[in-house]
């Protein structure tokens, strides 16, 4: 069934990613407005996720939208037995737009199959994040002023870091230079390497996490090397502090470098780095709200012109 | 005459499947349900082939394939050679080829894919060297590793 769900974005042109941009921009500059009056969004999340899920629901609160769904699968119809495809076709008779989170991959994609109303991915399994990367593309345009030709560094758990392989694919359109800093156990796996190698990006893989290999970056991005990664305990041991950011690594970085990080963070990135003009983790945090708003008004057919001429929003 | 086909009889009207390689004919075999057929079926093995050295083949007696059913086979053997009979005459000879896209016929590898989790079908997207890659969850296979749904 064709509709306008976001199950992915790594397929989008710049073009379209610079319109998602410049609706985030318009938001970022009125967050509050009665767009989506009348409409009602779904937030079904299969498995919990209270950041994603509160970023969403705001969005949707802050453009006048009324909000139903469910947090936890258990109060549901799915413990059960009910399939996700009749769940998604009851909701789709009360909803205008459903987002979803679900454990299992591709469960977006098959949802969007089954229903004429928009889905919004907000994360299947280990698969996709759309949303994350919308907010993350959004975040290095803002502080860096283009997504062009940038050297963008990620650091910590490449292999299973959804977040990192979705803005890898992303970020391939505008010619990055990317450094990967992990360890063996870790590091970013052959099909992301090939991707890059198809795609003419340029990479250089290192395990040395110090001022010095971090000085010309101009985005940094922090991930969690978590224990229950490793087969090989004793790695563990040896790596887990290897890839913490501390302030006094920042002394030779780029004036323009900003440090990103999906959170939640654990001790990844000190919290002396927290005051420093280089911490951006927070801010890209906010920045999900701008993202999520462009992304709920392009599924619901609202365009970019509709939102610049529209004069009905509420002043902060 | 070839040799193989002085050893097993001549069909009147029916299918043979040429061209198996030896050790994909019982694959074959149990993926056709052949032991459910109740005219004659005659399986050979082993046989002599110019092309492959040697070759299996199977002849089935009243059966002509579905589009749907060729494609299986296409997935368990990429190049058998399908020949239909009627009335003792060849009416058709066909090699079987891997379609682009597999619908409902392979199971996907990954256990967290939501084809395995839903009573749904599947679908793969047939790569370059025999690469299969599931629409769901994107993950990729060989085809030389896989299960039928």
């Amino acid at each position: 069934m064709g509709n306008r769900s976001i199950v992915s974005i790594a397929d989008y042109d710049r073009e379209k990613i610079q319109y998602l941009l410049d609706m985030a921009t318009e938001f970022e500059k009125h967050p509050n407005r009665n767009l989506l009056k009348g409409k009602v969004v779904a937030t079904l999340f299969f498995e919990p996720s209270t950041r994603t899920r509160l970023s969403f629901e705001t969005a949707a609160n802050r453009l006048g939208a009324r909000v139903i769904g469910f947090t936890d699968p258990k109060v549901t119809s799915s413990s059960k037995g009910e399939t996700l495809k009749d769940t998604i076709k009851m909701v789709s008779n009360y909803a205008d737009v459903i987002v979803m989170r679900h454990k299992l991959e591709g469960a977006a994609l098959y949802a969007s199959e089954v229903t004429d109303i928009p889905i919004i991915n907000a994360g299947d399994g280990s698969n996709l994040h759309p949303s994350q990367t919308m907010l993350d593309l959004y975040s290095i345009y803002k502080t860096q002023g283009t997504l062009d030709n940038l050297n963008i560094y990620m650091v910590g758990d490449l292999k299973y870091g959804r977040t990192v392989h979705s803005l890898l694919m992303s970020m391939g359109k505008y010619t990055p230079t990317f450094h990967f800093i992990a360890p063996k156990e870790l590091e970013m796996p052959e099909e992301y390497k090939l991707y890059c190698k198809q795609h003419g990006v340029k990479y250089i893989e290192q395990q040395d996490f110090t001022e010095d290999t971090i000085a010309d970056a101009d985005i940094l991005y922090m991930t969690r090397v978590q224990r229950e990664r490793f087969t090989d305990l004793m790695e563990y041991e040896r790596v887990k502090d290897a890839y913490i950011l501390r302030a006094d690594m920042l002394s030779k970085c780029r004036d323009n470098m900003k440090i990103l990080h999906p959170l939640p963070r654990v001790n990844e990135i000190q919290y002396d780095v927290d005051d420093s003009k280089h911490a951006y983790y927070f801010d890209q945090a906010h920045n999900g709200l701008y993202a999520r708003e462009a992304l709920i008004c392009d599924v619901l057919g609202i365009t970019l012109d509709e939102i610049k001429n529209d004069k009905n929003f509420i002043e902060k | 005459m070839g040799k193989d086909q002085k050893l097993v009889a001549a069909l009147e009207n029916g299918s043979v499947i040429d061209h198996i390689p030896t050790d994909k004919l019982f694959t074959i075999a149990q993926l056709l349900h052949l032991e459910k057929f109740t005219e004659p079926v005659l399986i050979g093995n082993n046989l002599e082939s110019k092309v492959m050295g040697k070759k299996g083949l199977i002849k089935i007696s009243g059966k002509f394939f579905t589009e749907d059913e060729i494609r299986k086979l296409a997935v368990v053997c990429p190049n058998i050679r399908i020949t239909v009979i009627k009335n003792y005459e060849v009416v058709e000879k066909r090699e079987v080829t891997l379609p682009e896209t597999l619908t409902d016929i392979v199971k996907c590898a990954n256990p967290v894919c939501i084809t395995n989790n839903e009573p749904m079908k599947t679908v793969f997207y047939v790569k370059d060297n025999n690469i299969l890659k599931c629409r769901y969850c994107g993950k990729e296979q060989k085809l030389n590793n896989i299960k039928l749904k």
